[in-house]
């Protein structure tokens, strides 16, 4: 099967700066898939190039099969892409602006019933007769999203949808996004929210100063990084010198140490017992994403 | 709408978006300029109409196809340069971008749409003063070509002043610096004759003379040069500032990095 999303030592320079750094990916049809990185990593970037806002200094991108530049009517045809920044058009009301989206891919009326559609999913007919300018964030959000949607394209990017908007309302736009993906659409995330990423795509790719530093199946990511967390509260009392290395981080009175493996647990309480100090409450954890992605970033 | 085929709608679409964006703001993009084109026929009328002969024409009659095609050509720049510069520093020209729309389909777009709102703030000042004034309409089909082209050239140039304007302050100076000086010292309010020498001579430089001198004639049957020469002029104009046009959008100068 054709892939969704195919790069190809995909270079960007912008003057003397090196932004991206001959990245190559393939992403299959049907993926929910995560770009995670740093700010400035090149995701933002690497989403412009295929949405055809950028024009690489060299390499190829392909949608759906069809070169960026060379087929770009059927690659941006295949393509909806929510940006990052609350952008709109301050004449319009939503349902104008959905119709006039669809409009210039060539749908016309037709097309109006996939437009009250996607309105309704993302909850958005009571502002349907708003002009945007009156949206709140959140609903200028949504917007944002059915704009993407309203040419119907199989591939939708989301660079950061859910930032700054409230929880209820992340929990429609995920469902509605999860039922898009089960539909046959394929989903491209950048999240800051590790978490999304870990619960909703199937792979996921970390990208820092231009590179991809890792590519893998999310549970793949997750097994190769064998650590685990451990969070103690001592009552007050501080954390023995001979720990310090291990420490994560702090916080409310408690610590959390990072394990290399579960036999280290024993080395910290014997540690702890050393010091005459009494555990008053510990919890061992599974290293998340966020941890796979602090140690490659770190590591990079 | 269904003569109009699903390769065409896109940029039919943008071009019904655009009509439809100064649609919205009507009495700042139509009703404000033939208010502000009736203030300059009333204030040079009475100061000069009844006393001041132009190619045997009345002033006022005189003035007006000028003030007519100032406003049109003014409003046709106005509409393509805001609409550009207003999406690319609101951001939601990406809209536009991410579509499939090639860079010929977004110049024509824009360009139609530029030439109706001049067009109809032509059309609103003719028939506002044809209340008060008699005025003939020897060449219909002159007016009409002059029209349309003086539009489409002030489109364009509006065109290429939003794609390289990055701040509205710069557009502000474009419109302030290069539209307003061109189009006051076109021949607007004087035949060029009543210049000294000089003068005469470097308002042939000027593209804007021979738009108001051409559509001119097209009212009275008298210019100050050839409609023909002002119509090849204005040609040539729109023909050079096409192309350079299509070659900004073509390369994607200050739009897709």
């Amino acid at each position: 099967m054709i892939p969704a999303i195919k790069i190809d030592q995909v270079h960007k320079y912008f003057g003397a700066l090196h932004a991206l750094k001959g990245v190559d990916m393939s992403i299959e049809q049907g993926e929910f898939f995560a770009l995670l990185g740093p700010n400035g990593a090149g995701k933002s970037t690497l989403i412009n190039l295929l949405g055809g806002l950028l024009r690489p200094t060299s390499g190829k991108l392909a949608v759906m099969g069809f070169d960026v530049l060379g087929q770009y009517r059927q690659a941006r045809h295949a393509l909806g892409v929510v940006p990052q920044e609350l952008v709109f058009d301050p004449f319009f009301n939503v349902r104008e602006m959905l119709r006039f989206q669809a409009g210039y891919f060539g749908r016309g009326p037709e097309n109006d019933a996939w437009v009250d559609e996607i309105i309704e999913c993302l909850g958005l007919t009571d502002k349907a007769h708003t002009n945007m300018r009156k949206l709140s964030g959140g609903m200028k959000r949504r917007a944002l999203i059915a704009q993407a949607l309203a040419h119907k394209p199989p591939v939708l990017v989301l660079d950061e949808p859910t930032a700054g908007v409230d929880v209820e309302l992340r929990q429609t736009m995920w469902e509605f996004i999860k039922r898009l993906n089960r539909e046959g659409h394929t989903i491209i995330l950048t999240t800051h929210y590790l978490e999304e990423a870990e619960t909703l795509c199937s792979r996921v790719a970390m990208m820092k100063q231009g590179e991809i530093i890792a590519l893998d199946s999310t549970k793949n990511l997750l097994d190769r990084f064998p650590g685990k967390n451990l969070r103690l509260k001592l009552g007050g009392l501080a954390l023995p010198q001979s720990l310090h290395a291990m420490l994560r981080g702090q916080e409310n009175g408690e610590y959390m140490l990072a394990l290399n493996e579960v036999t280290q647990v024993e080395f910290v309480l014997a540690e702890l017992r050393k010091a005459n100090i009494a555990v008053e409450d510990m919890q061992l954890i599974e290293a998340d994403l966020e941890d796979v992605f602090v140690d490659l970033v770190g590591r990079a | 709408m269904n003569l109009i085929g699903s390769r065409f709608r896109g940029s039919w679409t943008l071009f019904k978006k655009e009509i439809l964006r100064f649609w919205r703001v009507v009495f700042q993009t139509v009703a404000a300029p033939v208010m502000t084109a009736l203030l300059y026929l009333l204030i040079f009328s009475q100061v000069l109409g009844s006393r001041v002969q132009v190619h045997g024409v009345d002033y006022t009659a005189f003035l007006i196809p000028g003030l007519i095609m100032m406003s049109m050509l003014q409003n046709a720049f106005a509409n393509t340069s805001s609409s550009l510069i207003q999406s690319k520093v609101m951001g939601n020209i990406i809209f536009v971008l991410l579509t499939p729309l090639s860079y010929l389909e977004l110049f024509l777009a824009f360009l139609a749409a530029s030439i109706i709102r001049g067009l109809v703030v032509g059309i609103g000042i003719y028939l506002v003063a044809i209340i008060f004034i008699d005025l003939p309409m020897v060449h219909p089909w002159i007016i009409l070509a002059f029209a349309v082209l003086g539009c489409a050239l002030l489109g364009a140039f509006g065109i290429v002043a939003g794609i390289w304007a990055e701040k509205f302050d710069q557009m502000s100076a474009f419109q302030n610096f290069v539209i307003m000086p061109l189009s006051f010292l076109s021949g607007v309010f004087y035949s060029i004759h009543s210049l000294p020498p000089f003068w005469q001579a470097v308002s042939h430089f000027n593209p804007f003379f021979y738009m108001i001198d051409g559509f001119r004639y097209g009212f009275f049957g008298v210019g100050d040069i050839s409609p023909f020469v002002s119509l090849a002029v204005v040609g040539g104009s729109f023909f050079g500032l096409s192309l350079l046009t299509l070659s900004m959008l073509k390369s994607g100068y200050r739009l897709r990095g």
